[in-house]
């Protein structure tokens, strides 16, 4: 159980973040060195993929958060 | 061939002597089913199978094809699955169900014509609801009435459509229908697919009644039948462009729901739909690779979504939680339970190595052969974003974030065993991909792991997860909240309460008041009239004169309103001169001038 309590310390936390943004890093250089078997011509760009990825989920999160204002309701809407 | 009795019929007849056995007998038997099943379907080679004459059509129980053992295969392994996790349970409905809804998914997947897919399709909407009420709470028994109902409508445009089709073709044929040849026809099966595939906008059954089915049901549920209407539709609407719009639209709208729901299993149901939609799009693609990759990533997605439904499902069977507001934290009590979590999402969001990754992107790549430009766009939106609430998501709020407090311990062996199974398949399919394209409906040229598509996977992913952990970090991840997010169903669920309203209210109103002037008023005045029709006439006339008299001659309209009231006092007798006599005599009157006038006419007539 103790190797289960390795998170609940923050500085711990930190190691884990810390090794989360050297994976990025590392993701972006492999990037340069790889063969593209691209089927459309911006998948070629160098990093294409993690931009996407990363605006796609941005953006996700915060339409998701307008969209609560349109069909959030309490949570006994349909027993009143 | 004959000689062994069909999956579905080993199942549905197999679930009828459940009840009879008890304790570890009745596990080794429910066990046993879906092998004698899977040994049946390994001797099945491809043909037609079980034919039986009814009226001037052949009902065909078995066609066995490339398309159909890949679903086949599937659904008795998830049964298996299915089965051990629910092992525990000691409510003989529950399996029965679950076997007879099985054994009806398997009944669609091998049948040879439109009849008994129907058969099997009204089955399995009347099988799946037990599932769902045997969960026993009141928004259960409610939200499985609205399953219902809405599957029931769907089977009956699949009726409406096989009736047309086959008036129109001669042939109860289950094969390529498509939507340019057969009009109506075609449209209403489509439609009649669509309910039980989730099709958007008729998807909102699904998110509605999962979440609220048993622990153990919402595993069978999730599987078979989203999945099965998956594979009517690669058999008869492949190539149908629609389909890609519909299935890229469903890719994507799920998951903001998916970002804002509450409860475990209601974020699944969401992603269910996403992952749906893949496969949807696939279809609607229709070349072989997309073909394959709409089977084996329905393949793939049944283990996966099935694991991390048992996962999930347990949690809510230890602690009897499952929304995120109430959970947190139960990593350190459930270690295995978060891990077979965790390999679920990780396959869920296809990253390299699990079974997601080895599928799904067949039907990206043969978006891109196909140069859908808009579509691929909303593919890679959708796999950025399933990783983000299925596999973020779900195992942080469970079994991280902040601790809940929660104390428990693991689930029971067989629900651990289960997962096991699961989480296994899911990292061979994986690592090891082959075996699964070997069955696939077509042949497999699909390299998946090359350095270009696991980095930009992974690029893909865990810069998404890089939004999310910003998001968390700097305070603007929308946070977890207890609420109702309308979705479709507002349309039918207020949208009766309207025609309830409208019954109980203006109608009902309207109704008394039919009814008051029909059957009170209007006779009543008809009685008193009939009582004295003169003095009704003579009171009328008083009644006029007066009004008259009182502008031009109050002195005289005084005297009538005094007679008046004496008539109505008196009314309806005793009236004083219109006597018998009177009567006879006007009748008299009217008879000899009827006589006149007629004989008058003859005149005439002899004259001209």
């Amino acid at each position: 159980m103790k190797a289960l309590r390795f998170l609940d310390k923050p500085e711990n936390r930190n190691i884990v973040l810390r090794c989360f943004f050297v994976a990025l890093g590392v993701l972006l250089v492999i990037d340069f060195f790889i063969h593209k078997h691209a089927a459309f011509p911006w998948e070629e760009a160098p990093g294409f993929y993690a931009v996407y990825g990363f605006v796609a989920c941005v953006s996700l999160i915060f339409i998701a958060k307008l969209l609560r204002y349109v069909v959030k309701r309490d949570e006994d809407y349909y027993n009143r | 061939m004959n000689t062994i009795p069909p999956p579905a019929v080993i199942f549905i007849i197999g679930a009828l002597a459940i009840p009879l056995f008890r304790g570890r007998l009745k596990s080794a038997y429910m066990l046993l089913l879906p092998v004698l099943a899977f040994a049946g379907l390994l001797n099945m080679p491809e043909g037609r199978y079980w034919v039986v004459g009814f009226l001037e059509y052949d009902l065909i129980f078995g066609r066995v094809d490339r398309l159909s053992m890949v679903f086949g295969y599937i659904f008795t392994i998830i049964t298996f699955v299915g089965i051990l996790f629910a092992l525990h349970v000691k409510d003989d409905t529950q399996h029965v169900a679950a076997f007879i809804y099985a054994g009806s998914a398997l009944g669609i997947t091998f049948a040879g014509d439109l009849f008994t897919l129907y058969i099997f399709w009204e089955i399995m909407a009347v099988s799946a609801v037990f599932l769902i009420w045997a969960r026993k709470t009141e928004a259960a028994v409610r939200a499985g009435w609205r399953y219902l109902l809405v599957h029931i409508a769907g089977g009956l445009f699949l009726l409406a459509g096989t009736v047309l089709y086959v008036a129109q073709t001669g042939s109860p044929e289950f094969d390529y229908i498509g939507l340019g040849t057969h009009g109506t026809a075609s449209y209403l099966i489509l439609i009649g697919f669509a309910v039980n595939a989730g099709l958007i906008p008729l998807h909102a059954w699904l998110p509605d009644a999962y979440p609220e089915a048993t622990v153990t049901g919402a595993v069978f549920l999730s599987a078979l039948t989203t999945k099965s209407a998956v594979y009517v539709l690669a058999r008869t609407f492949p190539g149908t462009p629609a389909l890609v719009w519909i299935g890229a639209i469903m890719t994507c709208l799920p998951i903001f729901y998916a970002v804002i729901v509450n409860d475990m299993r209601r974020v699944l149901a969401y992603s269910l739909l996403n992952q749906v939609g893949f496969m949807v799009c696939g279809i609607g693609i229709g070349t072989p690779l997309a073909i394959n990759g709409a089977a084996s990533h329905a393949f793939c997605h049944i283990l996966y979504k099935a694991l991390l439904f048992m996962s999930t499902g347990a949690v809510l069977h230890m602690t009897g939680k499952i929304r995120a507001t109430d959970l947190g934290g139960l990593y350190k009590t459930m270690p295995f339970t978060c891990l077979c979590c965790m390999i679920g999402a990780a396959s869920i969001s296809a990253f390299p190595l699990f079974s997601g990754f080895t599928t799904k992107a067949m039907t990206v790549s043969a978006v891109a052969h196909e140069k859908w430009y808009v579509v691929w766009f909303l593919l890679q939106f959708a796999s950025a974003g399933v990783f983000h609430h299925a596999g973020i998501k779900v195992p942080y709020f469970t079994f991280f974030s902040e601790d809940s407090g929660i104390r428990t311990t693991e689930p029971p062996v067989n629900m651990r065993l289960a997962m096991g199974i699961a989480a296994a398949a899911c990292i061979f399919l994986g690592v090891y991909p082959a075996p699964l394209y070997a069955i696939l409906p077509y042949p497999v040229y699909y390299e998946p792991y090359t350095a270009f598509h696991v980095v930009g996977m992974l690029q893909l992913l865990m810069f998404g997860a890089l939004a999310f952990t910003l998001l968390i970090l700097s305070g603007y991840y929308p946070p977890e909240m207890r609420a109702v997010n309308l979705d479709a169903d507002w349309f039918y669920r207020k949208g009766a309460d309207a025609f309830l309203w409208f019954i109980n209210t203006p109608m009902k109103k309207f109704g008394h008041g039919l009814r008051r002037v029909w059957f009170d008023s209007i006779p009543g005045c008809l009685l008193l009239l009939s009582k004295n029709p003169t003095g009704v006439v003579m009171i009328a006339r008083d009644t006029l004169l007066f009004n008259i008299l009182k502008v031009v001659d109050p002195a005289d309209a005084r005297e009538v309103e005094q007679r008046l009231a004496k008539l109505k006092a008196g009314y309806p007798y005793p009236f004083p001169y219109w006597t018998t006599s009177a009567a006879v005599f006007w009748v008299v009157l009217l008879l000899i001038l009827y006589l006149l006038i007629f004989f008058n006419d003859r005149a005439g007539l002899t004259a001209a």
